[in-house]
């Protein structure tokens, strides 16, 4: 009888079970006229077992957030350094060509909202630190911003529309400490509002919308306070959800 | 979610148990699944519609190992030799009493080693996947599987002799 000699290849495919069943019988009728070797084989598919014990757990543990999908990847990093750079960008042009021929608060306003268009870029793919206070110490997170800003905050809740609060953060605006909401849906997609004290000398204004490397901003006046919303959704979307923040915080 | 997203969330266990096998590490496994998700994500276009996606996540994977290992060595001044023999020399040799598990047995192993027993003995690839994954012909895997396991068979007590005869070496 020509048997084809059993190799080291054939003892590790036999392991593995790779071999075709004619074959694996020759190597099975080998082993067992050599006991070292089949001691070898044995103890090769007892680490087999050994590593799915110690490791199959692994499949079961539940997925942490970071590694969540749709969290990390709505805008890759170089398009939102894109996205911020464009931003800089408009402000600088708007600016200069609207110098000459429309007011200083026109500027103003124009400033600000990209100012909050930025951070929206700057802080919504943030998957460890998205917000200072989280949503659970909604009280603290609502007294602490309203005193460094100096003024009574509301937080909008728009879990009707499908956006829960994830929690908020204290920035630096041009004129003073400004506030920032962070919204998500269930999907992981985020808005945040933005919201800043107005100068003593601007007027209320309707909505207004920007938008630049896919970041949209619908940013208003009222009273005292003024209010961005930013996210990467489309306009209707936006805009949607702004008048439901504006309703909310003018029942 | 997408397709896309889809497809790439249901090969996140695997990469975790993977990794975690590979670096021991939970924290830095996961890391190394972020690395692997964030490419992955970012070059998917690049991936064959109708090819193996696990596969070609491990390949990512491997390769952003390989790179970080790489610059972890040049930033300690370690060697980089891949020679197998080399490994076995740096492994720091176990003691016998504390060594049983098979997780400090593979962390005992030459990098190279643990890839390929991990790829093919946890994973299950198939050879030829395993030779794709780490871009070396199926010889070197296979010379590479062998000596994986018998290296383990020793570190676990299955042949305490081949063990010592390691250490004269």
């Amino acid at each position: 009888m020509s048997k084809q000699p059993v190799t080291e290849f054939d003892l590790h495919a036999h392991v593995d079970g790779v071999l075709p069943p004619a074959r694996a019988a020759e190597v099975e009728a080998y082993l067992q006229e050599r006991l070292e070797e089949a001691a070898r084989v044995a103890d090769y598919r007892e680490q087999l077992v050994a590593l799915h014990q110690e490791f199959d757990a692994v499949l079961g543990e539940p997925v942490p957030q970071r590694l969540h999908v749709p969290r990390f990847h709505r805008a890759r990093p170089l398009l939102r350094y894109a996205a911020v750079v464009a931003w800089f960008m408009l402000g600088g042009v708007a600016g200069w060509q609207l110098h000459d021929y429309t007011t200083d608060q026109r500027i103003e306003t124009t400033t600000w909202a990209r100012r909050a268009a930025i951070a929206h870029v700057v802080y919504s793919p943030e998957v460890r630190h998205p917000v200072e206070v989280a949503a659970n110490e909604e009280a603290h997170l609502v007294q602490w911003l309203s005193k460094r800003l100096g003024a009574s905050l509301k937080i909008p809740h728009l879990g009707d529309i499908g956006y829960t609060l994830v929690g908020g953060r204290l920035l630096p605006g041009d004129r003073g400490p400004v506030a920032q909401f962070m919204y998500q849906d269930g999907k992981g997609q985020r808005l945040t509002l933005y919201v800043r004290v107005n100068p003593d000398d601007s007027h209320e204004t309707a909505f207004r919308f920007a938008s630049e490397h896919g970041v949209g901003v619908f940013y208003w006046l009222d009273r005292k306070l003024g209010y961005a919303l930013s996210g990467e959704v489309e306009k209707p979307e936006l805009l949607r959800v702004a008048t439901a923040v504006y309703r909310q915080l003018n029942p | 979610m997408s397709d896309r997203e889809s497809a790439i969330t249901q090969q996140i266990p695997r990469l975790r148990r993977y990794a975690r096998a590979l670096l021991g590490d939970r924290s830095a496994a996961d890391d190394l699944v972020q690395d692997t998700l964030e490419r992955g994500l970012s070059r998917f276009h690049l991936w064959r519609q109708g090819s193996d996606l696990r596969a070609w996540l491990f390949t990512i994977m491997h390769n952003i190992f390989v790179n970080q290992a790489r610059s972890r060595a040049r930033r300690y001044h370690e060697s980089i030799e891949t020679d197998p023999e080399a490994d076995a020399l740096r492994a720091p040799e176990p003691d016998w009493l504390e060594l049983r598990d098979i997780a400090s047995a593979l962390a005992r192993l030459p990098q190279e080693q643990r890839m390929v027993v991990l790829l093919v003995g946890l994973e299950q690839f198939t050879y030829e996947e395993a030779a794709q994954v780490l871009g070396v012909p199926i010889g070197t895997v296979m010379s590479r599987l062998s000596r994986a396991r018998e290296r383990l068979r020793a570190l676990l007590g299955g042949d305490v002799k081949a063990a010592s005869l390691k250490v004269v070496k």
